[in-house]
């Protein structure tokens, strides 16, 4: 008892605490990464490779936008905006002929896209990885630590881009097609809805998302070539621990995740923290393979 | 150069209205076998020094992507985790180089055997409760948990900076034991590599091979008959893991360093693009895919210079491929060959 006694003294609160704020904002981005993937996933049985590379090139477009514009809200749109159009021409030139097949084949294209974009970056815009300036410079205080507002800003506009999508999804007419279209594809095409359009329109929405998180991290990441190579590994295990297609739960996943990686890189070095999560996923196919968060239908 | 003409020689045109041949059948698939093994053998003897080691290595991706497209091809599963057993039959082997003193190489396959067949049987037994792209992914995470204990465990592995060993003697115990050269090492590569693909081409006409190709075909109704397709999976991708491993092996060998870059799961996906781009359920098409790619690139860098991306049209082509030829370039002889 007396080992355990120790250990739980040797736990460091304040570390813990920063550490709870720390995975929160992680796991606000990555919701909003996640979102966009399940969203392609539920509705067109995608699984999107490329997603990452989709934040990666966000990134990009938005260190270039701040670059010619100056401010960062502008730069988040405009990168949202090209990267949703340029997700919109890629679904129309590669997703477009494969439906019907097997989803591995799309799986496998997704991932020659991956590859293309992934080496296009480095190719373009090298292998040094970019800074841009956080947009807002204020600080408070958190224990010994100078805690940037900036990272609260973001998990607050992360959880407001996500509100907007579960309003737009509930409300507006093109969101009605997308949850008819998830129910059932042959019904809703029978009822008049466009289906490859609400396809691309999908892909875009889940492109332009995966944009804005990459626009949203940069500041405190860096921007290189292979950055998204670490988030779609990540957004995959929220997506099939929420539940594929499950919005709400890849959001609740996505912060219990990083919750979890957050703590164990209080005893473990940030790589291995990782394992965490790898664990969970394994655990989650074995014993709730549908997802943790999967509401029976 | 001489991995293009496979594709020509595997299946002759005269052999395309198969009852009309006058050879049979069998005949003519080890006619063909032989003159491509000749070939191979010869081939190391007129190249060039970089293009030896470069057609050993073409063989050796080759072994690689044969091994998945069992699970790819005939039981219809797609791993992105092979870049796992691949890896830890590359750390198996360097285990072996570094720890006997002199180093022998059968201990080598030996130990590279045993890492790879241990983490085959832990990926086979969580991933093959799950399908299609589940089955994926869960073998894309797994291969990932073997890259971050290989990538962190420094002390053991050498972390970033992977090992580096001697290469061994090749050795029949008691009558020979001589140093390779890139021609020898050519040689065995070609000798396992060949001895690998009639051993898989054996298991996939045997009646374990036609379960496997009946889960492909109906995973549903093969239950029904009462085959426990489980234990057919979890083997098929343990069979799959060990000439993976094997693979490892060979590299570790050749190359003479193992290195984490190989176990992260870019080097599953090279697999898998071998496979769609030589052409899924032939054996042979992995081969021809690896080198296909591999030739591709190393034209491309010597065309427009070493910092050229040459993944950026290799990627192109590849979804190309996807779109347009999904049977790969050895698709049309699928049938012929598995007969």
């Amino acid at each position: 008892m007396g080992a355990i006694g120790d250990f739980i003294h040797s736990i460091p609160i304040d570390l813990l605490i920063i550490q709870t704020v720390n995975g929160i904002v992680t796991g606000m981005i990555l919701a909003l990464v996640a979102s966009g993937l399940t969203l392609i996933f539920g509705i067109m049985d995608v699984v999107n490779f490329a997603h990452g590379e989709l934040f990666m090139l966000g990134a990009y477009m938005g260190v270039l936008a701040f670059a010619t514009t100056g401010n960062f809200w502008l730069a988040l749109v405009l990168a949202s905006l090209i990267v949703g159009v340029f997700g919109a021409a890629l679904q129309i030139l590669t997703l477009r002929p494969l439906i019907g097949r097997d989803p591995l084949n799309t799986i496998l294209a997704t991932f020659g896209i991956s590859l293309v974009l992934q080496n296009y970056a480095l190719w373009q815009f090298g292998p040094v990885a970019r800074k841009i300036s956080e947009p807002i410079g204020a600080e408070f205080t958190l224990f010994y630590l100078q805690y940037p507002w900036y990272r609260i800003v973001i998990a607050l506009l992360s959880g407001a881009i996500i509100g907007a999508l579960w309003l737009f999804l509930k409300y507006n007419k093109f969101g009605v097609w997308i949850r008819a279209t998830t129910q059932d594809r042959v019904m809703a095409q029978a009822m008049g809805i466009p289906v490859p359009l609400v396809y691309t329109g999908v892909f875009a929405l889940g492109a332009a998302m995966a944009a804005a998180s990459g626009v949203l991290f940069a500041p405190f990441g860096g921007v290189d070539s292979g950055m998204g190579l670490q988030w779609v590994l990540e957004a995959f295990i929220v997506v099939v621990v929420g539940g594929m297609g499950n919005l709400a739960g890849s959001v609740v996943a996505a912060i219990f995740i990083s919750l979890l990686e957050a703590y164990a890189a209080v005893w473990l070095n940030p790589s291995q923290a990782v394992i965490v999560s790898f664990v969970v996923l394994i655990l989650t196919l074995l014993f709730r393979p549908t997802g943790l968060f999967a509401v029976p239908k | 150069m001489t991995a293009a003409p496979l594709d020509k020689t595997i299946s002759p045109p005269n052999m395309s209205p198969p009852n009309k041949a006058r050879l049979s059948h069998t005949a003519v698939f080890w006619i063909g076998f032989c003159v491509v093994m000749a070939l191979l053998i010869v081939a190391p003897l007129v190249l060039p020094p970089f293009w030896r080691g470069f057609l050993t290595e073409i063989l050796i991706w080759g072994l690689l992507a044969m091994s998945s497209d069992l699970l790819i091809g005939y039981t219809g599963m797609v791993s992105f985790g092979h870049s796992a057993f691949f890896g830890l039959g590359m750390y198996g082997a360097a285990a072996a180089l570094i720890l006997v003193s002199p180093p022998n190489l059968w201990l080598a396959v030996l130990f590279g055997l045993i890492g790879a067949a241990s983490a085959a049987v832990f990926v086979a037994y969580f991933s093959t409760r799950l399908r299609d792209i589940y089955f994926a992914i869960t073998t894309l995470i797994f291969s990932q948990i073997f890259y971050v204990i290989i990538f962190t465990w420094t002390s053991l592995t050498g972390g970033e900076n992977g090992l580096i060993f001697d290469q061994p003697h090749f050795t029949i115990p008691f009558l020979v034991n001589v140093p390779f050269n890139s021609t020898t090492m050519h040689w065995f590569v070609l000798a396992v590599v060949a001895g690998s693909y009639l051993i898989l081409r054996r298991v996939t006409q045997s009646p374990f091979g036609m379960v496997l190709q009946s889960i492909r075909e109906n995973e549903a109704r093969t239950r029904a008959i009462g085959y426990p397709v489980e234990r057919y999976k979890m083997v098929s991708v343990m069979l799959s893991g060990l000439f993976a491993g094997l693979a490892g092996v060979l590299y570790a060998v050749q190359k003479e360093f193992a290195a984490p870059d190989f176990v992260y799961f870019l080097t599953s996906g090279e697999a898998v693009i071998y496979n769609l781009i030589g052409g899924v359920g032939t054996l042979v098409g992995p081969i021809v895919g690896a080198g296909f790619f591999q030739l591709l690139r190393q034209l491309l860098s010597q065309w427009l210079g070493d910092q050229f991306p040459y993944l950026i049209p290799l990627g192109i082509v590849f979804i190309a491929m996807i779109i347009f030829l999904p049977q790969g370039l050895l698709g049309f002889a699928r049938r012929w060959l598995n007969r």
